[in-house]
Parts: structure tokens; C-alpha cells; sequence
């Protein structure tokens, strides 16, 4: 009985720690400082912003970066990105290009990248990977190859580069091995110097803390595009933490 | 692997040690089998290169040569291949059966579950459009589901082991440096055994053959010739050195902000830490967490009789049934926390009542195994012979 007070006075003040952060102002989907923060500088982001206060942004990815239906586009993660970039970045045109092809390789987008970044010309291309290569069993050194290939042409074409993993998806984990994939591009992001966008540490750490219950069997879509909704403000975070647009409210989620 | 003990041929005195860490090794893969289980942070992948696979196909290469290098010797070639060949059927069976209690699993999931934030996924049930190519590539040990890669690899290096057990036998220190070869020639020329739908074998059997004939090696005179090397504090210190510069590379992993403190030379060396070809920094992780492991602990060691490692020692010593006990149950508690939507507690729980029940299972085994060989004195010989040493 005696050690139940300074305990629970113990625990107190942890919980007074942590919530003495800054506080989003969107509580429900809060993501951890050290998920969005990078040792990377998108610096191409900075000059564009500074010298001509405009962002284009080309969005590559598979199935996960959007979502089925007609109007799945709308809700998903790149239109979302765009919304909160031109709330957050006022006075700046912001413009998000999503190429989104369903059941996309790696290795297939690598080789389209070169055109993308000839037609679009966008200041920072942010690339999802990953799944489709998991669900095919793609060769995990020809995956990394592939990566390397693309995140190369992406630097060739002087944009600056957001590579984004697989979602966290706890029902078909024990079916869909996405960890080995998950290694490979953190160490290429790593290698190669450009940001990782850890969506399955973020989309995991949503499932843990009970924001979103990714088990949920549903055919409704308002979870999902929640889920959207915040993977598009955890990115926004994350791309103007790391090309510095917003020192003052740095690395918060919102 | 050991210092003190016996050779082999001459004794049949087990080492508890084999026992006792392919039990750990047979708990910690079950652990690690339930994806993002709480309890994997105790499992020693999180704090080094290497995992709990290299622990079992070593101490299976060693107790493997323990139990048929001895029939090899007395009762010949044949013989012996034919009951390593039945080992590798049972554990085929096995396998088969895992993929089975996997395919019910699935297809429920395929049944019940739905999610469109989640329909790039859920193409992964997509084979079960096609039951007829999948079965058949799993009977083949082409299509493997997650986590169902150690079986097929140990398939395989039965298979491959009675011409090997044949040379490690008369020749040993040659037939290490064949393994050796044909591991160099891997990373040379990267060759692997094809998978279905695409890719390649997750564990390729022609690099890891390197630790399980090693393994072997060991058990055939080799750890004696070992033990002298084995003493020398300075070969502890490198070793020692060598799992704290791991430990160190792996806190990087989990804390980002560690990463900076790896040179870029070194991660340009280092990456990837490939466990498909068995790196060779796996490897030596291996080795170093065994010296370590045989300078602290000798075999003739008192504690390998007390009662607290008891539980892990039987498991150690019916290793494919607890092994595909844990499988099971590493499905069968991912079920349980998809059904109920996870938490940590739930985890914990789920963790302590696999192992609980792997060493019931083992103790039940155990208790058969002599109940049947008291009934049935014609059994007995035979019943040692698979015992020394445990299970091949």
C-alpha cells in the first residue's frame, strides 16, 4: 500500500511529460515525433518554397496510395496530402499528381520514372512500394536493384525523394511477409540519403494505440478514408519538417 | 560445440547444452513467429545478427551427426541413409500438415474478412482462386507461406546428408571444406532452389548446409579439436567484442536517430545483412554467441540438471514436434488477436500459454516414449539410439 502512491505518482508525471508536448490539433490520429522526423533534407522543397513559392509534387504508387471505387482517388492519401499542404503552406500553389497504377512492381515503376519526371517536372517525388513485390515474391536483392533505380533516376531528374513502405495491415500478415520488403527500403532510403516514409511504423503505431482497429472487418469506407485522411497529414508533417518550411511548429503532427 | 564432452563414438552421454538451446531456439522461433507480438523484444534477433534458425540447424546438424553418424559406423551406408530419408519424409509430413491448418486459415479470412483500405492485400487470397496450382506447389515445397521456410530447409539438408555424413565421417576437415566451397560458390555465382508464384527459397539450403554440416563437424571430433581454441580468453574477448558491436548495429535499427553513428562505409559493407544466403556477418554472430555460450557454460555445468531448465531441455529433445507444435500455435494465437483486436496483454498471455503448452506437450512425449519402451524391451536399444543426443 505504501509504494502505490509513489508509483502512481510516478506514473503521473510520466503522463504530465508526455502530454506536455504540443498538442495536434488533431488529436485522433497524433503520430510520434520520431516517426516524422529526418535526418534528410529535402532541400530542392526548401528553394521551391523560398525562391517561388510553389510545390509540385508527383505521388508513385501501387494500389495503397488510393482507394477502390470512382471516387476513391478523392479521399486518398495524394488529394489529401494536397489539401493539407495548401492549409499548412499558405500563399504557396501546392500541386499533388498521383500516378497510381494498381499491381504495380517496383521494377515497373523504376522504369517509368524517367518519363514521370519529364512530363511532371515535380520538385519531390514521393514513392509507395513494396506490396505488390511482397505479393508476388519478387527476389528481395531485385527489389532493392529496382529501388535504387528509381530513387537514382529521381535524383537524376534533381527532385528530391520520399520513398513510402507497405501499410500495416495485422489481418494478412501472417500470409503477406512485408518485413523483409520493409528492410530493404529502409536501407536503401538509407543508403541512397533520401526520407523514408515509415508507413507501416505509423499505421502500426495508430493500431497499438487504438486510433484505428486495422482489424476490423468492414465494407464500410469511412475508416478507411480516415486512415487516408491521416497518412495524408503525417506526410505533410513529415515534408515540412524535413525541408524546414515551418521552424516554429516543428515536427508536431499537424 | 563442446569442451568437455566425451567424443561421441564412444559415449552416449548427452550434452544437456544441445538440449537446452534447441529448446530455447524452438521458443524464441515461436515468438517470433507471431508478428508484432509484444514479446518479441526478449527474443535475441533485436539484439543481434543472427536469430534462433541458426541456433537449430546447428544443433540439428550436430545431433544429427550424432545419432546416424553412429549408425553409419555400425550398421553401415545403407542403413543409416534410410532412416535419415525417413526423417526427412516425416518431417515432409509435417510440413504438409502445417500447410493445411495455413490454408484453413486463410481461406476463413478470405470468408469473413473485407476492408477496402485493405484491397491491395487482400490479393494475396488471390491463390485461392487457383487451389489446384497452389496445392501442388506446395507439395512440391515451391509455394511456402510466410514463416514456413525452416522445414523445407531442413527437408532439403537431410536429403543431402548421407553422401555428406559418408565423407564427414572418413574425412572429415574435407568435407567441411566442400560445405565451405559450395557456400563461397553461392555468393560467387547466387544459386538457389526456385519458389512459386516468383523468387527463390527463403533460407537457400546451399548456404545454410554450411552451418548445419559445421554442425556436424562438431559432433564428429571437430568440437575437440575446437576446445583448445575454445579456452583462449583472447578468442572470448573478440568474441564478446564482436556480439556488442552487433548489439550496437541493431539499437540503430530500432532508434533512428542512432543511425548517424554508423559510418557510411560501414553500412555500405555491412547492408543488407542478408539471411536468405546466411551473411557471412550471421555467421560469425553464430559463432561468437556459441563460444561464448561453451566458455560460460561447460557441459559437465550443475544447473543443467536443476529443475528451472527442465522445461526447455525437453522441449530441446523432441524437437520437430514441439517445432510444429509452435508453428501451430503462432497461427493459432495470430488468430486469436485478430479476432479480438490485438493488445499487448492479450500477447503476453498468448506468448506464456504457447510455451506452456510446448512443454506439456514435450513432457507428455516424453512420458509415452518411456512408457513404451518399458512395455516393449525389444524397442529399448532402438529407443537410445534415437534418444543420444536428442532427436536428429
Amino acid at each position: 500500500m505504501t509504494l502505490i502512491v509513489p508509483v502512481l505518482t510516478m506514473i503521473a508525471l510520466l503522463i504530465g511529460a508526455a502530454a506536455a508536448e504540443p498538442t495536434p490539433a488533431t488529436p485522433d490520429c497524433d503520430v510520434a515525433e520520431s516517426l516524422l522526423s529526418s535526418e534528410i533534407d529535402l532541400a530542392r522543397v526548401t528553394n521551391e518554397i523560398k525562391d517561388r513559392h510553389r510545390l509540385d509534387i508527383s505521388v508513385v504508387g501501387s494500389g495503397s496510395s488510393t482507394l477502390p471505387g470512382p471516387d476513391g482517388a478523392r479521399f486518398a492519401y495524394p488529394a489529401r496530402l494536397e489539401a493539407v499542404l495548401r492549409e499548412r503552406l499558405p500563399g504557396n500553389e501546392i500541386k499533388v499528381t498521383a500516378h497510381v497504377q494498381l499491381r504495380q512492381t517496383t521494377a515497373e515503376m523504376a522504369s517509368g520514372m524517367q518519363a514521370m519526371l519529364a512530363e511532371d517536372k515535380p520538385a519531390l517525388v514521393i514513392w509507395q512500394a513494396g506490396t505488390v513485390d511482397a505479393l508476388r515474391g519478387i527476389e528481395l536483392d531485385d527489389f532493392r536493384a529496382s529501388l535504387e533505380t528509381g530513387i537514382e533516376a529521381v535524383g537524376a531528374g534533381s527532385a528530391d525523394a520520399i520513398v513510402m513502405n507497405m501499410q500495416y495491415s495485422p489481418r494478412t500478415e501472417s500470409m503477406l511477409g512485408v518485413e523483409a520488403y520493409a528492410d530493404v527500403m529502409h536501407w536503401a532510403a538509407q543508403q541512397r540519403g533520401v526520407v523514408l516514409f515509415d508507413r507501416l511504423a505509423i499505421m502500426r503505431s495508430w493500431s497499438d494505440s487504438g486510433t484505428f482497429d486495422l482489424y476490423a472487418a468492414t465494407k464500410d469506407y469511412a475508416m478507411a478514408r480516415r486512415v487516408h485522411e491521416c497518412i495524408g497529414r503525417a506526410l505533410a508533417s513529415q515534408i515540412i519538417n524535413a525541408a524546414h518550411l515551418d521552424a516554429g511548429k516543428m515536427q508536431t503532427t499537424r | 560445440m563442446t569442451k568437455a564432452s566425451p567424443p561421441p563414438a564412444t559415449s552416449s552421454e548427452r550434452d544437456l547444452r544441445l538440449d537446452l538451446f534447441r529448446g530455447l531456439a524452438l521458443w524464441l522461433i515461436f515468438l517470433d513467429h507471431i508478428p508484432q507480438n509484444i514479446v518479441n523484444w526478449f527474443t535475441i534477433r533485436n539484439y543481434g545478427f543472427s536469430d534462433a534458425t541458426e541456433i537449430f540447424i546447428f544443433i540439428s546438424g550436430y545431433t544429427g551427426a550424432f545419432v546416424y553418424g553412429r549408425t553409419m559406423r555400425e550398421r553401415g551406408f545403407l542403413l543409416s541413409s534410410a532412416r535419415i530419408l525417413r526423417r526427412a519424409w516425416q518431417i515432409y509430413v509435417a510440413h504438409i500438415f502445417l500447410f493445411t491448418i495455413f490454408m484453413a486459415e486463410i481461406a476463413y479470412v478470405a470468408a469473413t474478412f473485407d476492408n477496402p483500405l485493405y484491397a491491395e492485400e487482400m490479393k494475396i487470397l488471390d491463390f485461392l482462386k487457383q487451389p489446384d496450382v497452389t496445392i501442388f506447389q506446395a507439395l512440391l515445397l515451391k509455394f511456402k507461406p510466410v514463416n514456413m521456410d525452416v522445414l523445407p530447409l531442413y527437408i532439403v539438408l537431410l536429403l543431402l546428408f548421407p553422401p555428406m555424413l559418408y565423407v564427414l565421417l572418413r574425412r572429415p576437415n574435407l568435407a567441411l571444406a566442400g560445405s565451405a566451397l559450395l557456400y563461397a560458390l553461392v555468393w560467387k555465382l547466387d544459386f538457389n532452389l526456385p519458389a512459386y508464384p516468383n523468387g527463390v527459397w527463403f533460407f537457400n539450403p546451399f548456404a545454410w548446409q554450411l552451418l548445419f554440416v559445421f554442425g556436424a563437424w562438431c559432433a564428429l571430433g571437430g568440437a575437440e579439436r575446437l576446445a583448445e581454441v575454445l579456452r583462449s580468453r583472447i578468442v572470448l574477448a573478440v568474441a564478446i567484442a564482436y556480439l556488442i558491436f552487433a548489439f550496437a548495429i541493431t539499437l540503430t535499427w530500432h532508434f533512428e536517430s542512432l543511425e548517424r553513428f554508423v559510418p557510411a562505409w560501414l553500412s555500405d559493407w555491412m547492408y543488407p545483412i542478408d539471411k536468405t544466403n546466411l551473411d557471412v556477418l550471421r555467421f560469425a554472430h553464430f559463432l561468437a554467441l556459441a563460444a561464448v555460450a561453451i566458455y560460460f557454460l561447460p557441459s559437465d555445468w550443475p544447473g543443467l540438471k536443476s529443475p528451472i531448465l527442465r522445461p526447455a531441455i525437453v522441449c530441446g529433445q523432441h524437437s520437430l514436434e514441439i517445432f510444429c507444435l509452435g508453428v501451430f500455435l503462432a497461427f493459432a494465437g495470430q488468430f486469436i488477436i485478430a479476432e479480438s483486436s490485438g493488445g499487448p496483454l492479450l500477447q503476453a498471455a498468448i506468448s506464456l500459454l504457447g510455451i506452456l503448452l510446448m512443454i506439456a506437450t514435450a513432457k507428455l512425449i516424453s512420458w509415452y516414449k518411456a512408457i513404451e519402451g518399458r512395455s516393449t524391451p525389444t524397442r529399448v536399444k532402438q529407443r537410445d539410439a534415437d534418444l543420444a543426443g536428442g532427436e536428429a
